[in-house]
């Protein structure tokens, strides 16, 4: 199975029925995509296929065979959704925070608070009642 | 003016989790790890027959209470707890047998057939004989009181099981060392752990414990991992491997704890005028199979269980019975929410039965300085009752808005409450907790075992010492939290962290600082290298607890708080919108805004969830839906803009005046919905009032 692993083509060796979310954590060692609830409910483990947010505990590696796949990893320790999270405290256990930088990502340009708050519909805070998670989103997005 | 106190700094952790890099439980792999599982009873009640493993052992360590070198109790108040079932089972769920193996596919499809003799089991705490704790707290003489009462005003509360839903279930790795083990884990209290596994081992072998970085707490995981890490090093020990144990969301959600159900009956005895003049309270709650952290959950329900009002005859009499449930555990508010939300609803019937503005009876009776509390306790000039009330009613335009949505589908409703800081009673004289500042080549170093749960701790906390010593925050660093290195400064609970274990650090830069002299810290260390300050912490002398009679100073401080919530009904399906909650909280003064505003808001949104929405269902004793596809959570569409105001009245008792925070914000949500709801005519007595519970409450 090969597939385009945050820029770089990637083989993977693991069963083609492998959750994608273990190939990323145990084969190549990219854990800071989280496991929250392992049915696609909580969308800690939320990554971007093909630029589309997609809860990869739900995900067969099968079907990333020549896709595009980007993880948190990808976007380095510099981005501005990253600063935006840690200055408005986004985070705070941080479980969560990659799985919602990840579906940000995929907002558009400009968003309205109500655009913000059903693209991070899917992916469960426990801690900040996300008010900050929007504040760190819209500081950047719609500055 | 202070520099570094007050000001929204950078988290310490902030970076490393906005890009992935912190390390959670389950990102450790260590080589030649073993995966663990835990074989669990399924039935309620009843006694071990026979356990027949029923797969290849070939590769497998299996671990029973045979292999436990020393006690088979997990150390907390009481021992009765085993890590593993000896005989009798009183729960579901209940831990009989542990796995592991590297192969985790071979793990999880092996079978171990276990019979049993059943009894039956008692669910229901009322039907319960079993008495796990009792308190009652008495003031005056309410029976001659409610005699001479111009009315009187009854009525029963329920609320029922929460699930704490941290995103990161519960999860530990136990790796054997030279002459001992090392356990890291997703944990509160890393002393709690060592007390555990120091008896259940025995011995003494040499045990470590770290705090890995901890995906959300609430309290969920102030006991339990205990248990957990006690599996783990068995395990650890038997194989000679590390061995994790990562529970998935399924069995966090069935075997671990949960907020204790709750049934408060009042008989209030009120003046024509709106004076109350006798509190009779019966608190019962459902303590779960063992005694686990009940006692104390009791003793924080029953003294907040007057709610933040005056009134010189007042009896609680608190119940915590046995059940066969798997045991109700510590839930940010300890009880509290479940007490104040009786009192809180209470109180609006109580308007209502006299026909009385509720903001007035509230006006009326709230705590001002001077008065005393259910335990005789005198409140002082840090009780702000009125400051939040009054605040959030004018904020709101409260009874304007009241009055204009009668009759629509719109309304909204209010709550006052409190949360007293810290343990309850002689708890901070009996932990004696202690801190620890090193002097490094890199500054100064805090070393407390208080850990990052996501609230804050190493960030305030730094903040509280660079303040103090008058140096920059980026040079006050954090140790993590690794029982072989850092000074036991207490479980990290009961909003005590910033207060008490603040004010204990901020002690030892005041010593550091006066040591330093004129010297930088890094001047002072080329020339004279390194030194520690270790300090324990001094209640205010003015505290005194009774115990056995339950009068005194139950907590050295109380914080505020008062919640309006707007909210709008679907006639047709009971579908409950929440639109607006504005929060006035007062607690001392913040240490970090942000941080604090933080622990408002999620804090809120986890009691609405408690009030609207999270409803486990039990079914012959286990969580039938114990997954996050049935048990809802607020999302972001559920969750409404909140409003919070932060008013400030400084504790002279805590660091730069903070009170604690991190459990206030949960008790006020569920009153004030329920209040919002009676203004549309429903008759709402319980939580979670979900639609299918109003639909109920609009038939009767």
């Amino acid at each position: 199975m090969r597939f385009t692993l945050n820029g770089e083509t990637r083989e993977a060796a693991s069963p083609p029925m492998s959750r994608l979310l273990d190939v990323l954590r145990e084969e190549f060692g990219l854990t800071g995509t989280k496991e929250g609830c392992g049915e696609g409910e909580c969308g800690a483990c939320t990554v971007l296929v093909e630029g589309e947010p997609v809860c990869s505990c739900l995900v067969p590696l099968v079907q990333v065979d020549g896709a595009t796949v980007q993880t948190i990893e990808g976007l380095g320790d510099d981005h501005p959704l990253q600063h935006a999270f840690m200055n408005e405290v986004g985070a705070q256990c941080g479980i969560c925070t990659p799985g919602m930088i990840m579906a940000a990502l995929s907002l558009g340009d400009s968003p309205s608070l109500d655009e913000v708050k059903v693209a991070l519909a899917g992916n469960l805070c426990r801690c900040t009642g996300y008010s900050a998670i929007y504040r760190a989103i819209l500081k950047v997005k719609s500055p | 003016m202070t520099r570094w106190v007050g000001a929204s700094v950078p988290r310490k952790d902030g970076i490393g989790k906005a890009t992935g890099q912190a390390r959670y439980a389950d990102d450790l792999v260590f080589p030649g790890m073993l995966h663990g599982r835990t074989i669990r009873s399924t039935v309620p009640r009843g006694r071990v027959r026979s356990v027949q493993l029923d797969f290849d052992p070939t590769g497998f360590t299996v671990v029973d209470f045979h292999d436990i070198p020393g006690r088979n109790a997990c150390e907390l108040i009481e021992q009765d707890q085993p890590f593993l079932v000896e005989r009798d089972v009183r729960h579901m769920a209940e831990p009989i047998v542990l796995l592991a193996h590297e192969d985790r596919e071979r793990l999880l499809a092996a079978t171990v057939d276990i019979e049993y003799d059943a009894d039956t089991p008692v669910f229901d705490p009322l039907e319960s004989q079993g008495v796990l704790k009792a308190i009652d707290i008495v003031k005056g003489d309410v029976d001659a009181a409610l005699a001479k009462a111009d009315l009187i005003v009854e009525g029963t509360y329920r609320t029922g099981h929460q699930e704490h839903v941290y995103i990161e279930p519960n999860g530990v790795v136990a790796v054997p060392e030279e002459d001992g083990v090392v356990v890291y884990g997703s944990l509160q209290c890393p002393f709690y752990v060592i007390k555990a596994l120091k008896s259940l081992l025995g011995a003494s072998r040499h045990i470590r414990v770290v705090q890995t970085e901890t995906g959300g707490g609430f309290g969920g995981k102030e006991e339990y991992p205990s248990m957990i890490a006690g599996h783990a090093v068995l395990l650890a020990l038997k194989s000679g491997r590390p061995v994790k144990i990562i529970y998935d969301r399924v069995e966090d959600m069935v075997a671990t704890t949960k907020r204790h159900p709750s049934i408060v009956r009042h008989r209030t005895g009120v003046t024509r005028d709106g004076r109350l003049v006798a509190m009779d309270v019966e608190v019962v709650l459902d303590g779960g199979a063992y005694v686990t952290l009940s006692p104390v959950v009791l003793s924080r329900g029953c003294i907040h269980a007057a709610g933040p009002y005056r009134c010189d005859n007042t009896r609680i009499r608190g119940r915590a019975m046995f059940t066969n449930t798997p045991p109700n555990g510590a839930f940010r508010g300890f009880g509290a929410p479940q007490t104040e939300f009786a009192i809180e609803v209470h109180m609006e019937r109580i308007a209502e039965t006299l026909g009385m503005d509720s903001v007035t009876l509230r006006e009326l009776n709230a705590l001002a300085p001077g008065d005393t509390t259910a335990t005789g306790q005198v409140m002082r000039d840090d009780c702000s009752a009125r400051l939040v009330l009054d605040e959030a009613v004018r904020r709101t335009d409260f009874r304007a808005k009241r009055d204009a949505y009668r009759g629509s589908n719109r309304a909204v409703g209010l709550s006052l409450f409190y949360h007293g800081a810290g343990f309850t009673g002689g708890g901070e004289r009996t932990l004696n907790s202690k801190a620890r500042l090193d002097l490094t080549e890199r500054g100064v170093r805090i070393a407390v075992g208080s850990t990052e749960i996501g609230q804050g701790t190493r960030t305030m906390h730094a903040q509280i010492v660079a303040e103090a010593m008058g140096i920059p925050y980026e040079a006050v660093e954090v140790a993590q939290p690794d029982t072989s290195v850092v000074a036991d400064s207490g479980p990290t609970v009961a909003s005590r962290t910033c207060m008490v274990v603040g004010k204990i650090l901020e002690e030892c830069a005041v010593e550091m600082k006066t040591r330093l002299g004129a010297m930088s810290p890094a001047e002072y260390f080329a020339k004279h290298g390194g030194f520690s300050v270790l300090r324990k912490f001094e209640p205010p002398d003015w505290v005194e607890w009774d115990d056995h009679t339950y009068r005194g100073d139950a907590y050295a401080t109380f914080a505020w708080g008062c919640d309006v919530v707007e909210l709008e009904i679907d006639r047709d399906t009971f579908e409950v919108r929440p639109i607006a909650l504005t929060a006035v909280h007062e607690f001392g003064r913040p240490i970090h805004p942000a941080l604090a505003r933080g622990q408002i808001e999620g804090g809120t949104a986890q009691g609405m969830g408690y009030a609207l929405l999270e409803h486990v269902v039990m079914r012959n004793g286990a969580m039938a839906n114990a997954q996050l596809t049935n048990y809802i959570i607020p999302t972001s569409l559920d969750t409404p803009e909140f409003d919070v105001v932060m008013l400030e009245n400084p504790y002279p008792g805590g660091p730069f005046g903070a009170k604690g925070l991190g459990e206030l914000p949960m008790d006020g949500p569920a009153p004030a919905v329920v209040n919002a709801l009676r203004a549309l005519a429903l008759d709402v007595r319980e939580v979670p009032a979900t639609p299918e519970h109003l639909a109920e409450c609009a038939s009767r």
